[in-house]
């Protein structure tokens, strides 16, 4: 009697774990896109409507989230479902182990991602480099935002087709009185995204960084310092006061109606539009140096859906990557966010988000700092933030800059350490 | 008898000690532990000896801690100079029980109890490039070109200046204290010998005030080597320009926790930072306490 007792205690147990986890299967999903939050609870009905398992979305403040998720990873806890980051910020979690490799057996949609795109989810370790650790969720492509009121009012008609036709224009509207160019150098981000924009066109683009890569060349090359001065040049079309102007000034003062260009990526449009409802705005590449000749959009991976290697409901969490990489869900993504989902084929409602994803399709060019030489300290990111800024100062020239550059870069990166 | 006393201290002692172990002792020799470590993100791996400190003073770091470090100490002297100094003086003034004594007394320490991150966004704001008071004023007169923040030369002075804003309050109410302290009878002597009132400063009061003295020459020193919360707010965790703002506590920060959309962090070298930041408050505080003490007066 009462060995049946316990028998049946356990069965019961049993049964009602059972019962519960087929209930009640939950993946909790960390982030730092705080702003997503409405949006990733609709797709988390729509997954929990398809499939039972339900997904509770936690979002921390986007400058706490790596300490918080590192923490919690260093001490075998955190969240099922993972929003990395890309390329070094992804390889380093990779590299320690936290996340769990994935193939396109276990989520189909991946096989359909072009490379370039993959190669954003891949650890930077021998071994951890040849596995992919997420589904990469944006890119991100730069370039030039124009005002076309403003253009109007200076008496550019006509959009400039060169490089140099580019700048006289830009002389041209600084005799009008406007503000050409709303970037300056102060905290160095916007730097690196013009030399993202104009530097492909002087060191040749994707060839250039594909022979970086193979170690083939280093940043002490003719094309690449003159792709550092022609970005340093630029500072006689920067806003008064531009020492203190950094990314955000830049982009209040373009939001603003008050400079004609600002270089930065389609992740602003939603800006703009939230901000300033009536700025009549357009986008474009670098124009080429001459006339019909190559030019380049640089795109890179904003970053991926990942599975923590300690997640107790992996199977579940496959299921949840694989609905991230559908079209259904890409095109949700596109739509809602105003974002480019890094799902191949999605359309945007906007037309300038649309324009910059057909672009990036013709012209798209791997965002060389970003997407090469983000994965140790000192990064690249730094060295050419900090270069640029001392060039604009007048303390270094570009070749120093390359020259440090490489040597630094050269400290974790094997190509270089020939 | 005696043990009883024993015991309530024991008693009395027992949370606050415990609380010191747990928060304060426990840390600084975990970070000990942790800069002889290499790690991969925050997953400690294999027992390297001094390698941590090895990187810190190679290159690349090395520059970039040495001139933190110039930074920490600049800020420390111009905060004596411009902080303590003008705080002395306001203290001067306020024992001088000028006309409404009380609303100024008010006055000067009112920023100190503002939140620092609002002095902080405060100042931006007035320096504002597009739309700052300060900026419009001087382009009004005739500076063309007007970023102190943006600029390295000025960007560090105008980080201790905001700091020096913020905080005068606190040196010139110890200095009144201690002022206050000194009895009137001093002064009256002093002043039937026939000193005048610049003697009676530099003989009488500055010495009778060492004890002051010492404890804020001490929090200056600790506050400007752990300086971080003012630089990060207003230059961010980069330090801009180019590095022009950096301290060791920012470059601790970045070192462990890496930039927002890095993600690059070097948890070891930054143990080394940090214990080194240590050796220097701890070893600067012993001296300087030893040093100051030595020069007090009983009043």
């Amino acid at each position: 009697m009462a060995r049946l007792g316990i028998n049946g205690l356990k069965v019961g147990i049993l049964a009602i774990a059972m019962l519960g986890g087929a209930l009640a299967q939950t993946l909790t999903f960390w982030s730092w896109r705080v702003e997503d939050k409405e949006f990733y609870e609709d797709i988390a009905r729509q997954f929990e409507a398809k499939t039972g398992i339900k997904v509770v979305y936690t979002p921390y403040k986007n400058t706490e989230y790596n300490t918080i998720l590192a923490s919690a990873l260093a001490a075998g806890s955190g969240p099922d479902i993972i929003h990395t980051r890309a390329y070094g910020g992804l390889a380093q979690l990779a590299d320690a182990g936290y996340l769990l490799p994935i193939d396109a057996k276990q989520v189909p949609g991946l096989s359909k991602f072009p490379s370039s795109l993959l190669n954003a989810a891949r650890g930077f370790k021998d071994d951890t480099k040849k596995k992919i650790y997420g589904v990469p969720f944006a890119t991100q492509s730069l370039g030039f935002f124009y005002n076309k009121d403003l253009l109007a009012k200076a008496g550019i008609t006509r959009l400039p087709e060169t490089w140099p036709d580019f700048k006289a224009a830009l002389a041209k509207i600084k005799a009008a009185g406007i503000i050409p160019l709303a970037n300056g150098p102060k905290d160095g981000v916007s730097l690196e995204q013009i030399f993202g924009v104009i530097g492909p066109m002087f060191y040749g683009g994707t060839d250039y960084f594909r022979e970086l890569t193979a170690g083939q060349k280093t940043f002490v090359d003719d094309g690449f310092i003159k792709a550092l001065e022609e970005t340093a040049a630029l500072k006689e079309f920067f806003p008064p006061n531009y020492a203190g102007i950094g990314y955000p000034e830049g982009r209040t003062l373009f939001t603003n109606g008050g400079a004609a260009f600002f270089v930065t990526g389609g992740f602003d449009i939603a800006y703009f539009r939230d901000n300033n409802p009536k700025l009549n705005f357009g986008f474009m590449p670098a124009p080429p140096l001459t006339r019909g000749g190559r030019t380049y959009v640089p795109t890179f991976a904003d970053g991926n859906f990942s599975i923590n290697a300690k997640s107790k409901n992996i199977e579940a969490a496959l299921k949840f990557l694989s609905f991230l990489a559908t079209p259904e869900f890409g095109q949700q993504f596109t739509e809602k966010l105003a974002q480019a989902s890094a799902v191949p084929g999605t359309k945007a409602k906007d037309p300038v988000l649309q324009q910059i994803m057909e672009q990036t399709g013709y012209y798209g060019t791997p965002f060389l700092t970003l997407v090469g030489f983000r994965y140790a300290a000192p990064t690249g990111t730094e060295l050419l933030r900090s270069g640029l800024q001392r060039m604009i100062l007048g303390q270094a020239t570009g070749r120093q800059v390359a020259e440090e550059m490489t040597k630094g870069v050269a400290t974790w990166y094997k190509p270089f350490q020939k | 008898m005696r043990l009883e006393r024993t015991l309530w201290l024991v008693i009395f002692l027992t949370p606050a000690l415990g609380l010191m172990v747990v928060f304060t002792v426990l840390p600084a020799v975990t970070a000990l532990g942790y800069s002889l470590y290499s790690w991969t993100s925050f997953n400690r791996e294999a027992f390297v000896g001094l390698e941590n400190f090895r990187k810190l003073f190679s290159f690349p770091f090395q520059s970039d801690f040495l001139r933190a470090l110039g930074h920490n100490l600049l800020a420390f002297v111009g905060l004596m100079v411009v902080q303590n100094g003008v705080g002395l003086l306001l203290a001067y003034a306020l024992w001088r029980q000028p006309p409404f004594f009380k609303f100024f007394r008010a006055t000067v320490f009112l920023p100190v109890i503002l939140s620092l991150v609002v002095v902080g966004f405060l100042w931006l704001l007035f320096l504002d490039p597009l739309i700052g008071p300060l900026t419009k004023a001087a382009n009004a007169l005739g500076i063309a070109s007007f970023a102190p923040l943006g600029d390295p030369r000025y960007a560090l002075l105008t980080l201790m200046l905001v700091n020096a804003w913020r905080w005068v309050g606190f040196p010139a109410l110890v200095f009144l204290a201690g002022m206050n302290n000194i009895s009137e009878e001093y002064f009256e002597a002093a002043r039937l010998d026939g000193a005048t009132e610049g003697q009676v400063f530099r003989r009488i009061m500055l010495p009778l005030l060492a004890p002051a003295f010492t404890i804020i020459v001490l929090l200056t020193f600790i506050g400007a080597m752990e300086w971080f919360e003012l630089p990060y707010v207003m230059a961010g965790v980069s330090g801009n320009p180019d590095k022009a703002t950096d301290t060791l506590g920012l470059m601790f920060y970045r070192m462990a926790f890496g930039a927002a959309s890095e993600a690059t962090s070097n948890v070891g070298v930054a143990a080394a930072i940090s214990v080194i930041l240590f050796v220097i408050v701890g070893v600067g505080s012993a001296l300087g306490s030893r040093v100051l003490r030595s020069r007090e007066v009983e009043l």
